[in-house]
């Protein structure tokens, strides 16, 4: 493997920058080992290697012309999650229904990645639409986890937290919308992090749940994770209910944090979020991480969320009632899939016939539950209640924030499971997105950092912050990270096995 | 709380506008049978007396400038579409044999 795609972002940016080594040569190095290894992780569902090349010869031709440097990211190359949209190549979101689709605009988040001078090199593979906790839902295969190959890479954005394992990007774009960028990365020993809601456009990402869908940045360290953070964060008129306020510090935040001192942090770990259905590997690896945060300076308390056990109920009447009436757009008539159009048919019929050939069971399951807690006389009952426990959920957070600087959980209840172990089992699948989902209702800051390995498989530690500020968790994340590195002989992605390399 | 038969899978796919198998009927009735047992947990705060949030950034009323901005051509609104004709989408007839 080449040393280029070991580096971690910053240190590409800044050897660029220093002509040690040009944009191009780090590009190729990235599509090689793509080419190489993705054989066998499938992260990708579309390389972009022409205009990835041309991306990198413009910043070599900035750095050549003497030009300032677009963002610290220049040169960098990056996995973008099939879900948001990139002019002139598929958007195909996992889904049959966008097969080949070519969205006639870019995203919000491509816009600013392009214009920062980042390199992306593809598309990455996902839960249709979003929906799932494995990529086993993707309608072009599973990704396989590179800490394991029969096992997930996490989900809904397992393309893109497989690729940073895998080494074949040093960032990634996810979206999180009960839990995609954090159990992923929790899984494959990467960092994801959920902004605050309303703090990334959401202009160009294909809607699931329109009041819980954000995306966010996926890096193998903080520090890489806050400089991302920065380049996609911003108020955008596109997006209505995008935040008009100044992005968190969350860069100045991580070199904060790096100085390896949490004084006068107050912790709280979240009661609720421990006990039976927590595998005991995860359960120890996340308790040394809070005492790690102990040794640091930080003040660790306990403190309890009691709304919290109701929010994966709540979640499933929500998410699936929105995306009920999101996905309703595909219809088959102005763009994406058609079926049974043969003169036969009436549209409805086609609508039907199109749907049905078009969206995998997870999808269907999904939209037929919207449907259902939708339904005159269900409605104040599932709907209704589940909106009522968003209010409660809001409370506990801000009674805990009253008390706490940031909340602290495992990011999900198991390491990685086996590739087809839960795919029968609905419930078992959503139980992955426990811990995650509360600050999706919520709308708040939350992170997932690596914090060590049980029986071989990477465990993260979940680290909350309220709305807006989203600095914090970058704080307490880098700290931590530093610390971790330190005293468990360097970062915990070094010890992914080796892929078996394609000739 | 009510359990899901199959007539109410068929009846809501009907009305998702999805259509089933019936290997499809018989698979998503326990499935989702199962799920709504499930998420039904949140009908313990019914009767409480809270307000509803159904977004957690509260914005009203978002408007922009009342000017004119270039959107799609219409040959690139209808470049991904299923069928198109005289540079419009085409669609199958609206309206059933019946009607």
């Amino acid at each position: 493997m080449s040393e280029l795609t070991r580096l971690d972002a910053a240190d590409i940016a800044a050897k660029v920058a220093a002509k040690e080594v040009s944009a191009v040569e780090v590009t190729q190095a990235h599509l090689d080992r793509i080419a190489a290894v993705d054989h066998a992780v499938h992260a990708f569902l579309h390389v972009d290697t022409d205009r990835a090349l041309a991306a990198a010869k413009a910043v070599d031709d900035d750095v050549a012309a003497g030009r300032p440097a677009a963002s610290p990211l220049a040169g960098v190359p990056l996995a973008l999650k099939d879900v948001l949209t990139m002019q002139g190549a598929p958007t195909t979101c996992g889904s049959k229904v966008l097969e080949h689709w070519q969205p006639p605009y870019d995203a919000t988040v491509t816009q600013r990645l392009r214009a920062a001078g980042v390199v992306i090199l593809g598309k990455t593979n996902m839960d249709e639409f979003a929906m799932g906790s494995s990529t086993e839902n993707s309608a072009f295969g599973p990704t396989r986890n590179p800490w394991d190959l029969d096992r997930i890479p996490g989900g809904s954005g397992g393309g893109s937290s497989a690729a940073l394992a895998a080494f074949e990007a040093p960032l990634a774009i996810g979206t999180d919308t009960g839990g995609s960028i954090r159990q992923p990365g929790a899984v494959t020993g990467t960092v994801g992090v959920k902004p605050t809601y309303g703090t990334v456009s959401r202009f160009g990402l294909v809607a699931f749940s329109s009041s819980l869908d954000q995306a966010g940045p996926c890096a193998r360290t903080v520090l890489d994770a806050a400089l991302l953070h920065e380049v996609i964060a911003g108020h955008d008129p596109l997006d209505s209910t995008s935040i008009d306020a100044p992005v968190p510090p969350v860069v100045a935040a991580a070199r904060e944090g790096a100085t390896g001192d949490l004084k006068g942090v107050k912790v709280g770990v979240v009661t609720e979020f421990a006990g039976d259905g927590y595998e005991h590997g995860v359960a120890e690896a996340f308790a040394a991480a809070v005492e790690q945060l102990r040794a640091l300076g930080a003040e660790i308390v306990e403190v309890s969320c009691p709304s919290f056990d109701l929010a994966l109920p709540a979640y499933y009447l929500i998410a699936p009632s929105e995306a009920s009436s999101n996905l309703a757009r595909f219809d088959a008539m102005r763009y994406g899939l058609r079926v049974g159009d043969d003169g036969g048919h009436s549209a409805e019929e086609v609508m039907s016939l199109t749907r049905a050939a078009g969206f995998g069971a997870e999808v269907k399951r999904r939209i037929m539950l919207g449907t259902y807690a939708l339904s005159a006389g269900y409605y104040d009952a599932y709907y209704g209640s589940a909106q009522k426990v968003r209010t409660l959920i809001m409370r506990d957070f801000d009674a805990a924030f009253a008390q706490v600087d940031v909340l602290v959980s495992p990011t999900t209840p198991t390491t990685a499971f086996k590739i087809g172990e839960r795919t029968a089992d609905p419930m078992a699948m959503y139980r992955a997105d426990l811990c995650t989902i509360p600050s999706n209702l919520a709308g708040n800051a939350a992170l997932s950092v690596p914090c060590g390995l049980a029986d071989g498989l990477p465990v993260g530690m979940q680290i909350m912050s309220p709305a807006l500020q989203d600095q914090r968790g970058y704080r307490v994340a880098a700290a931590y990270e530093l610390a971790r590195n330190a005293a468990q002989g360097g970062p915990l992605i070094n010890r992914v096995p080796e892929l078996e390399v394609a000739h | 709380m009510p359990s899901i038969s199959r007539d109410e899978v068929a009846h809501l796919a009907r009305l998702a506008r999805l259509a089933v198998t019936e290997a499809e009927l018989d698979l998503f009735a326990g499935q989702l049978d199962q799920i709504v047992a499930a998420v039904a947990q949140v009908g313990q705060v019914a009767d409480q007396d809270i307000p509803p949030t159904s977004h957690s950034v509260p914005l009203t009323n978002v408007f922009r400038a009342d000017v004119v901005r270039p959107g799609l051509t219409q040959q690139q609104a209808t470049a991904a579409a299923p069928a198109v004709e005289d540079g419009r989408f085409r669609v199958p007839r609206i309206l059933g044999e019946e009607a």
